[in-house]
């Protein structure tokens, strides 16, 4: 029963995001709303934790496989692709590892630069894993 | 024995979680990032595809269901940040700082290589909002007169390839801090990347939410500026 009520409050919050995608006319997908409406009922305390958590990880973990439909979608879109295939490709490399280097590097420039003036020496890997 | 298949509403699931299983399996044997569980489950269902000579239309009818709990699992992404919040509190500028400073150089680039390649204004604007989650830029690149099906296309690609490539481009650019390896996957490769992160760790996945929600909003008002520099 325990997993049936988890999953079913986590509908629940996914029905509400929904209802605000359609309420509100802005490019916001229901899973984002519903993913800042989750935040927001745990952080005033209307959700416990022990409320959704199995039942969330579970999903969490299962993530990857939920792409696979869409990803095979690829094989529709391929026509449409195909006159531009090479720029596209070359584009999406090149941002893909550019995004991904800035980023990180400016994060942990920041983070070591703030623990640096807070004389907090280095070792800010392990602070945070153990968190 | 076609027809059974093409009728069946569960055949398309099927192949999409056996094809993920074969994908774990070979990971485990060779142990190579580009052996990716999700490249690989592609690649199965698409040649399974190809040969039945199926259409995508017919496996979806199995395959939506799995796709139904994209949503819910998205929204479930508030749980790890929520666990986390203290730290995100603790580090606030900097993450700020990171997911800006990717989400510029997402749009910057992509105009430069646009201009380089010569593309189209239409062609531009399809690849502005390619680093971020599929539903919030198919958004976009409509509203900016894109083409939404080659923007899916795009995002898709790069999220896998983001999954892919992440502990290599962490390592070469010595990306080091869980935070930062976090954000990098979230703001360059949304939630297919967020799905490495969590693999990574708990701070990492967390970040990587955050960051798909974060570098998402952001890219709504940064592509409407940049969409008019070509």
């Amino acid at each position: 029963m325990k997993y049936l009520r988890q999953f079913c409050i986590i509908l629940f919050v996914s029905f509400l995001g929904e209802l605000l995608h359609i309420l509100i006319p802005l490019p916001i997908p229901a899973s984002v709303y519903g993913l800042v409406l989750m935040l927001f009922a745990l952080c005033t305390g209307i959700l416990k934790l022990t409320q959704v958590k199995e039942t969330a990880d579970f999903l969490i973990e299962i993530m990857p496989v939920m792409f696979i439909p869409a990803a095979v979608g690829l094989l529709d879109s391929w026509s449409a692709l195909q006159p531009i295939w090479l720029p596209v490709i070359v584009i999406t490399i090149l941002t893909t590892i550019i995004v991904m280097a800035v980023t990180g590097q400016v994060t942990q420039f920041m983070i070591r630069k703030e623990y640096h003036k807070k004389g907090t020496k280095g070792k800010t890997k392990n602070e945070s894993i153990s968190d | 024995m076609k027809a059974y298949l093409i009728d069946s509403v569960f055949f398309g699931a099927v192949i999409s979680l056996a094809a993920y299983e074969a994908g774990l399996l070979i990971k485990r044997k060779f142990k190579l990032a580009i052996l990716n569980p999700l490249l690989i489950a592609t690649v199965c269902v698409m040649a399974v595809l190809i040969l039945l000579k199926m259409e995508y239309r017919q496996y979806n009818e199995g395959a939506k269901y799995i796709s139904y709990l994209l949503t819910p699992a998205t929204v479930c992404l508030a749980i790890p940040l929520y666990q986390q919040l203290e730290l995100l509190r603790k580090n606030l500028i900097a993450v700020a700082g990171g997911i800006t400073a990717g989400v510029l150089a997402s749009l910057v680039s992509v105009f430069l290589l646009s201009k380089l390649f010569s593309l189209t204004h239409e062609q531009y604007v399809t690849l502005l909002p390619k680093s971020i989650t599929t539903a919030i830029g198919m958004g976009v690149s409509e509203e900016l007169g894109g083409i939404s099906t080659i923007t899916v296309a795009v995002i898709i690609v790069t999220g896998i390839l983001g999954n892919v490539i992440a502990e290599f481009v962490c390592k070469i650019f010595r990306i080091e801090e869980p935070i930062a390896k976090g954000l990098a996957l979230g703001t360059a490769s949304h939630a297919i990347g967020t799905a490495k992160a969590m693999e990574l760790g708990k701070v990492e996945g967390a970040m990587s939410s955050l960051a798909i929600a974060v570098a998402g909003l952001m890219t709504v008002v940064g592509a409407s500026v940049f969409a008019n520099l070509m």
